[in-house]
């Protein structure tokens, strides 16, 4: 690793604090540095990532949401790699919203405000935008820049601690630094055989210096790193100790439930709160404008007096109608334009030349909501002016950004406390449930609410991912290799969300969401286009676990596997092909060749057939090949088991990439056999799980993950398991049964098992 | 209206109508049993009531006539765990974790009535339980691992 220089080190607030480097640690500044009230509680401060108690406890602090993906765990091990601690032993928290833990990707965040008192919301608007731009810089390239940015500053901070310990060592004996070592929370003195515990060295430690320079442990002298580590979670949550949004119980909290137009967006006309304000133990029924909240002494209480209340619901300013949004897709693609994400030779040109058989096809893919296991809610307060919300969201940051603007506060004046997340998916990048809790807390008098969503209504007010159209065409030379183009036409989930963050509607530049998982793929053709065409319609879209390569992926593989069949070629023998160039393409197609004996005929015994599919997707910076095999069988189409292979370049904690490579398998294969959000009267048609399941444990597949190291990149783990994972069922279920099914969910086309 | 939970009397004053999933998060003060769908479809409410595998979201308080058991119960006072939650914990099974606690009763009754159940009552089991995070397999595993467990003991 080397060598980091200071200004490196400094490089995250140096740039917050506009340019002047004022040090990575901003203890003398105010409000930099939010652990500084902990000081008083006898804790020493290191730095924003590391407190440590005269007891020699160490309290780690994870600026990132836990929603499943075991950030806590890893996070920590990182501090505790080079702090040389007992990784077992240490405390965690969740940070506060504040300056110092701004994403790398999110630093236009923190810059403050400038004072044009008469422009300040056309300059909290420039402002936001460039957040989210930021942003979604990051997410495009993937969870990669992120996990890198905390591998290095989390590195950084344990790393920078431990000197300061030592240095502080070094002092009381006189001594030099560099004579000094430290194990497992002690400074040692090897040649006077004199030790001294990181507890007894905190109150000297905290004044010593940041290091100029630190050199951080070598991969190979990793104890926690690239090695599985239990996580730290895990007892609480087997235990129903983990604190999640719904659980925050504060004195005097009342409980209450919203309704909002299932139009979304649009007004609530009128309403009548009379039946409902005869029910024992509510409290209050409060107008939203677009809907309504019913505060009461239960949250059962709620939801049954909401029930009672009739609204009358303006209608939506988007098509009413499935028929009618996918209609909209259509006309959008027929129209042509767009914008071309990769254009390779000139493939139209190629097809139209073509005296070989020209293959197309036309796939789609439906809107979908998140469904997390917990519902949206969220709990706020108001006291003396100043907003306090608790909830547990990807973005504590952008509700202090929204919460200050909306109510006219200061920052300073809005608190964020972010708790674990009963699953996130890209839902609880929103700020919505913790806006509606803070509304309606605004009018209970100082006390605190929980607003807890009712599973109908969190399905129905949902950001989706947009329903997707795709045409594709292609030819096949002599040599077996395609000229393929592509257009797809979607909703621009970045525009969505700008909508909503910023209030504008002009998103920047293209939105390559629309065809991520096509254009980005390591296929080395001459011929190769691919074409995005936004169509803008009000209903939210927003991130949705993998985002654009959460359906793109469907199209492009699956188109993929035709191309090889109507040339007779074998798909992952083309595959591997074609993608001779990318080695860590090849590895990860050769690992699931291998794991899944691809080569060896499938028996059909007890069943009517079966078929084994393979896909191919890089996303977020991670190469991940899977095989699906399916039987076909009297109760339908039976996911037997898959294989995958991904490789993440640098494995922080193996075991629990394969679980989060299960996770997103799962979710997708959820997806594939039959979720599907459809809209009528502009509302959506599921509300509950009834309408809208996930897969089970009795259908849920054996699966089987292998964990690559070779790309030499760092990628991300929580959305890479999901994109190939829809594709190698459909190309499953064509090598099984003969069927080419184009359309998601595939339950439209086949009964599954 | 008195209940008996984790061994203890609790008198509760709400609509007897309330289903116990609110009575036990919103006015007994045990969050560990969750809210996820209301209406009997995803398991993440599951309780014990006199051993048997309740949806406590769709059980109204007047109905409730045993013992009811929440995941805060087989925690010991001294800090031990149910051989069950030891196996999750030695599976790492649990990923967001909010689905676990109605994961881990449904298994625990399973057990109770089968000590050595094969994947297809498992499957019967447990498919009445969600999990968003997918975390199917190593539920799975740990449930083989628990069942050892208890038959070592
Ligand atoms: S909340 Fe009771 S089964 Fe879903
Ligand atoms: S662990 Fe997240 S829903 Fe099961």
């Amino acid at each position: 690793m080397g060598k980091l220089l200071r200004r490196t080190f400094l490089w995250g607030s140096a740039a917050i604090a506009g340019g002047v480097a004022v040090g990575f640690y901003m203890y003398h500044t105010p409000y930099s540095n939010p652990l500084v009230a902990d000081e008083s509680k006898g804790e020493g401060v290191f730095n924003p990532f590391v407190k440590i108690a005269a007891d020699g406890s160490v309290t780690i602090i994870v600026p990132r949401a836990e929603m499943g993906q075991g950030v806590v765990t890893t996070l920590a091990a990182l501090v505790a790699e080079e702090l040389d601690i007992e990784l077992s032993d240490v405390k965690t928290e969740f940070a506060p919203a504040a300056n110092v833990y701004y994403n790398r990707g999110m630093l236009e965040e923190g810059a403050p405000f400038q004072a044009f008192d008469n422009s300040f919301m056309a300059e909290l608007t420039r402002d936001i935008q460039g957040v989210v731009a930021k942003f979604l810089a990051m997410q495009a390239t993937g969870g990669s820049s992120s996990t890198i940015d905390a591998f290095n500053r989390m590195r950084m901070a344990g790393a920078a601690a431990r000197a300061m310990l030592i240095g502080a060592a070094a002092d009381k004996w006189q001594v030099a630094a560099a004579s000094l070592k430290t194990e497992n929370g002690r400074v040692i003195d090897a040649a006077l055989g004199r030790s001294l515990a990181y507890g007894e060295l905190v109150g000297e430690a905290v004044k010593q210096e940041i290091p100029e320079e630190i050199t951080l442990k070598q991969p190979a002298d990793w104890r926690y790193l690239g090695k599985s580590q239990p996580r730290l979670d895990m007892r609480a949550k087997v235990t129903g100790k983990a604190g999640f949004g719904i659980d925050v119980r504060l004195p005097e909290m009342l409980f209450a439930t919203v309704r909002m137009n299932p139009n979304q967006g649009a007004k609530m006309t009128a309403f009548d709160a009379a039946e409902a304000e005869k029910v024992p133990g509510v409290i209050k029924v409060i107008n939203l404008d677009t809907g309504f909240a019913v505060v009461a002494n239960n949250t059962w209480v709620a939801f049954k007096a909401a029930d009672l209340v009739k609204p009358e619901w303006a209608p939506s300013s988007y098509p009413a109608t499935t028929d009618a949004i996918f209609e909209k897709l259509d006309a959008g693609l027929k129209a042509g334009g767009g914008f071309n994400m990769r254009d390779d030779g000139d493939a139209p040109a190629a097809i139209a030349a073509a005296s070989g058989k020209v293959i197309s096809a036309r796939y789609s893919a439906p809107y979908l909501a998140h469904a997390t296991m917990e519902p949206m809610n969220a709990t706020a307060q108001w006291k003396d002016g100043r907003l306090t919300v608790w909830s547990g969201n990807q973005a504590p940051t952008s509700i202090v950004t929204q919460a200050a603007s909306v109510f006219g506060l200061s920052r300073d004046d809005v608190s964020v406390h972010s708790t674990y997340l009963g699953g996130g998916f890209g839902r609880r990048f929103e700020t919505d449930f913790s806006m509606l809790a803070a509304r309606v807390a605004k009018e209970m008098d100082g006390k605190p609410v929980q607003v807890t969503w009712s599973r109908e209504e969190d399905m129905r007010h949902d950001m989706y991912r947009p329903g997707a159209i795709c045409e594709a065409s292609a030819v096949v030379d002599a040599q077996g290799v395609p000229s393929v183009a592509f257009r797809a036409a979607s909703q621009s989930p970045i525009a969505s969300v700008f909508g909503r963050i910023a209030g504008a509607i002009t998103p920047p530049g293209n939105d390559r969401t629309i065809v991520d998982g096509m254009w980005d793929q390591p296929y080395a053709l001459t011929n190769y286009r691919v074409t995005g065409i936004p169509v803008y319609m009000d209903i939210p879209v927003g991130f949705w676990r993998s985002v654009g390569h959460s359906h793109n992926p469907f199209f492009h593989e699956c188109f993929m596997d035709e191309i090889a069949h109507s040339s007779s070629q074998d798909p992952l023998e083309m595959r591997l092909q074609l993608m001779q160039p990318y080695p860590a393409a090849v590895g990860v197609m050769q690992a699931v060749k291998e794991m899944s004996q691809w080569a060896t005929p499938l028996s059909a015994e007890g069943v009517k057939s079966r078929g084994r599919g393979v896909a191919f997707c890089l996303s977020f910076g991670t190469w991940v090949a899977q095989v699906v095999q399916v039987a076909d069988t009297d109760d339908g189409i039976r996911i037997e088991k898959v294989w995958c292979a991904a490789d993440f370049g640098i494995a922080l904690d193996p075991k629990n990439l394969e679980a989060q490579m299960m996770s997103g398998i799962i979710f997708g294969l959820s997806a594939a056999i039959g979720q599907e959000i459809t809209f009528n009267d502009g509302a959506a048609e599921q509300g509950n799980f009834d309408s809208y399941d996930c897969m089970r444990m009795n259908q849920a597949p054996k699966i089987e993950v292998r964990v690559l190291r070779a790309s030499g990149k760092m990628g991300g783990a929580g959305e890479p398991g999901t994109p190939p994972s829809l594709p190698a069922l459909g190309n499953a279920i064509f090598a099984a049964t003969g069927k080419r099914i184009r359309q998601l969910p595939l339950s439209k086309d086949v009964s599954f098992a | 209206m008195e209940l008996k939970i984790n061994g203890k009397t609790v008198s509760i004053e709400a609509d007897p109508e309330m289903p116990l999933l609110w009575a036990l998060r919103d006015t007994a003060g045990l969050t560990g049993t969750k809210f996820g769908c209301g209406i009997a479809l995803c398991g993440a409410c599951t309780v014990l009531i006199d051993g048997e595998p309740t949806r406590s979201c769709s059980i109204a308080l007047e109905d409730v006539a045993g013992d009811v058991t929440t995941i805060e119960a087989l925690e010991g006072d001294d800090g031990a765990l149910h051989l069950v939650q030891e196996a999750w914990i030695e599976h790492q099974v649990a990923q967001c974790g909010y689905c676990q606690s109605g994961q881990v009763l449904s298994a625990v009754a399973l057990l109770a009535s089968n000590p050595a159940p094969n994947d297809a009552d498992i499957d019967e089991a447990m498919s009445g339980n969600l999990c968003r995070c997918g975390t199917y397999s190593r539920i799975r595993a740990a449930i083989h691992t628990a069942a050892k467990k208890i038959a070592g003991t």
